[in-house]
């Protein structure tokens, strides 16, 4: 039945959808950047996909990539009972295009994205900030963000005032990788020095 | 309603209010700017993220095993039922099956975590509409079931009982009649609460024809759960993609006719009825067995082996130091939590560590339709259709 669905997909988007594959019982389509408007329309209007709720959109980064994001945007079909995902990829600087106009919830789960990566969305009605703090700098999600953060809030009883401070940590952020450095781990352990001292 | 500043443009006084972030009816931090003119709602802007604590970044940082229990800190009303989807995903990854006495703790549990999240909601909407009894009653329930989940995990609200593989312990003999004893009485209580609130003319002025929610709006706008059966859209992962043993279970999906807020609230009684139901049934077939697959990585060996054998010792300091590697490759597993569709998408890339793992959080999307379920209704219906949302802010702001 996925297959079926697949097929159906890939005969009627062809140049919008570079490649497509089931894993896990799941549909995933790997969609062109540009078209990502033109594919969640013909999804949600199709009457063999009839994926008529978006639930979720999700930004994931891959900081070695050329184009480090992919924004993943999953859809369910109630008359059909199936699901589906689309993957398209970005960066930095290139904008999507918004689907609030196709979807109205995208709204808020591309402000997420945005918020989230730096993932920005062409034609979005309100692209602002949506979970950090007011005046956030930064993408907290992105591989390179540290996970300590770079500012830290309290409250300073002289000044009256909530104040932002650089992070400080009275004991070093350690994270404990634990490893198996026979099926994974690609560092030295400390210690492993002394096997090359002759 | 901390500020009020009055914009005179033209005779005619438009209000900007600021509602919450600290304010009973907002459940939770939710600080809502709403944009008046006299008393009729033109425009709601929610500022959300006042309880953003990085979730999603800090499973990234933690073996599978340790992200499991900020789960629980989503929703905390239902804790279990969210990490019911994150062992799904994992098991659905790595291709762990779970013994059957286990789904039977687990879809009894997830009633128990139904039952405490719709009985805080309908008695705080009464709450937010005046009637200030039903929370007492309600509260009282509650506070037995939390019991029930400290009785099997140790802990009343952050129980980090669902594991991978099953559940962490059996659940002993005395705790099941327990739990079969109280869903004895419990829906006397219920019928209590209702003859406080279902006829109740206040609540039904409040109510009833407030923030209706259409068949059209729950597609376009990624509605789920009692939203969507509020208006008739017959939909439930427990019966239409069913997980664990709700298939050979049997109860009703109880449906709303008008999408207003009093049917939602009809919808959570019904719901909490089916509940009963479903636990006793659980309590009734549940089988003896295992708790927990006995052929995975995933699983601890169990304290008494580990007294005999030195693998099991080091399969142990392996499994909670190490973790465990999790086969490469994306999915999506959710479960019908009580306020909607509860998902996970995760990402492996077949270490030890989830690469990416987005929460789906149900209240998100109910809450970024508040702009339009509130235009043209008066302030006092704010705090109305907020109640029947169901929002809890631990998973809304992640």
């Amino acid at each position: 039945m996925m297959d079926d669905l697949k097929d159906h997909i890939e005969s009627q988007l062809g140049e919008a959808i570079n490649s497509t594959d089931v894993a896990f019982g799941e549909l995933t389509l790997n969609a062109r950047r540009a078209e990502i408007l033109t594919v969640l329309t013909f999804l949600r209007d199709d009457p063999l996909c009839k994926f008529t709720q978006l639930m979720d959109i999700a930004g994931v980064d891959y900081p070695t990539r050329a184009r480090r994001f992919d924004v993943v945007y999953h859809m369910l079909s109630m008359s059909h009972n199936t699901r589906i995902r689309i993957k398209i990829t970005t960066d930095e600087d290139v904008p999507v295009l918004s689907s609030a106009a196709v979807f109205p919830n995208a709204d808020w789960y591309e402000r997420e994205a945005f918020d989230m990566y730096g993932i920005s969305f062409e034609n979005h009605p309100d692209l602002r900030r949506i979970l950090t703090d007011y005046g956030f700098e930064g993408y907290p999600l992105r591989k390179d963000f540290p996970l300590s953060g770079f500012v830290e809030v309290r409250y300073d009883e002289g000044r009256k005032a909530v104040i932002y401070e650089p992070v400080n940590l009275p004991q070093e952020y350690r994270s404990f990788d634990f490893m198996n450095p026979w099926e994974g781990g690609k560092y030295d352990l400390p210690g492993d020095e002394k096997a090359d001292v002759k | 309603m901390t500020t009020t500043e009055a914009i005179v443009n033209g005779g005619e006084r438009n209000f900007t209010i600021n509602f919450g972030p600290q304010h009973p009816a907002a459940h939770g931090v939710l600080r809502l700017v709403l944009e008046l003119e006299g008393e009729v709602v033109q425009r709601v802007d929610p500022h959300i993220g006042l309880l953003h604590r990085g979730t999603e970044k800090l499973m990234e940082h933690k073996t599978y095993l340790q992200a499991l229990p900020y789960l629980d800190r989503l929703d905390y009303v239902a804790p279990m039922n969210q990490e019911h989807a994150f062992c799904l995903a994992i098991e659905k990854l790595a291709n762990i099956g779970v013994p059957r006495r286990a789904s039977f703790i687990r879809v009894l549990y997830s009633e128990i975590g139904r039952i405490l999240s719709h009985l805080l909601n309908i008695t705080t909407q009464a709450m937010d509409v005046g009637a200030l009894t039903p929370p007492l009653w309600g509260f009282e329930e509650r506070e037995k079931l939390m019991v029930f989940y400290e009785r099997a995990s140790g802990s009343r609200m952050h129980a980090n009982y669902f594991r991978p593989g099953g559940v962490h312990q059996d659940l002993p003999e005395a705790l099941i009649s327990d739990i079969y004893a109280w869903c004895e009485q419990f829906p006397e209580k219920l019928q209590d609460i209702e003859t406080l609130l279902t006829e109740n003319r206040i609540f039904k002025q409040r109510n009833v024809d407030i923030g209706v929610v259409t068949e059209a709006d729950c597609h376009e706008r990624g509605f789920t759960g009692v939203l969507i059966r509020g208006s008739g859209l017959a939909w439930d992962l427990r019966r239409n993609q069913p997980y664990e043993v709700y298939s050979e279970l049997d109860f009703k999906i109880p449906l709303g006719k008008n999408g207003d807020c009093y049917d939602r609230y009809l919808c959570r009684v019904e719901e909490m009825y089916e509940s009963v139901k479903i636990m006793k049934q659980c309590i009734e077939k549940m089988p003896t067995g295992p708790v927990m697959t006995q052929d995975s990585v995933f699983v601890p060996p169990r304290r008494a082996e580990m007294k005999q054998s030195m693998e099991a010792l080091i399969h142990h300091f392996k499994l909670y130091t190490e973790g465990v590697h999790v086969p490469a490759g994306e999915v999506y597993s959710c479960v019908e939590a009580p306020k909607g569709e509860f998902g996970i998408y995760l990402v492996s890339d077949g270490t030890n560590k989830p690469y990416r793992v987005k929460i789906r959080a149900p209240g998100f999307p109910h809450l970024a339709a508040m702009d339009y379920l509130n235009r043209g209704h008066m302030l006092a219906d704010v705090s109305a259709i907020l109640g029947s949302l169901d929002i809890v802010f631990g998973e809304i702001d992640r």
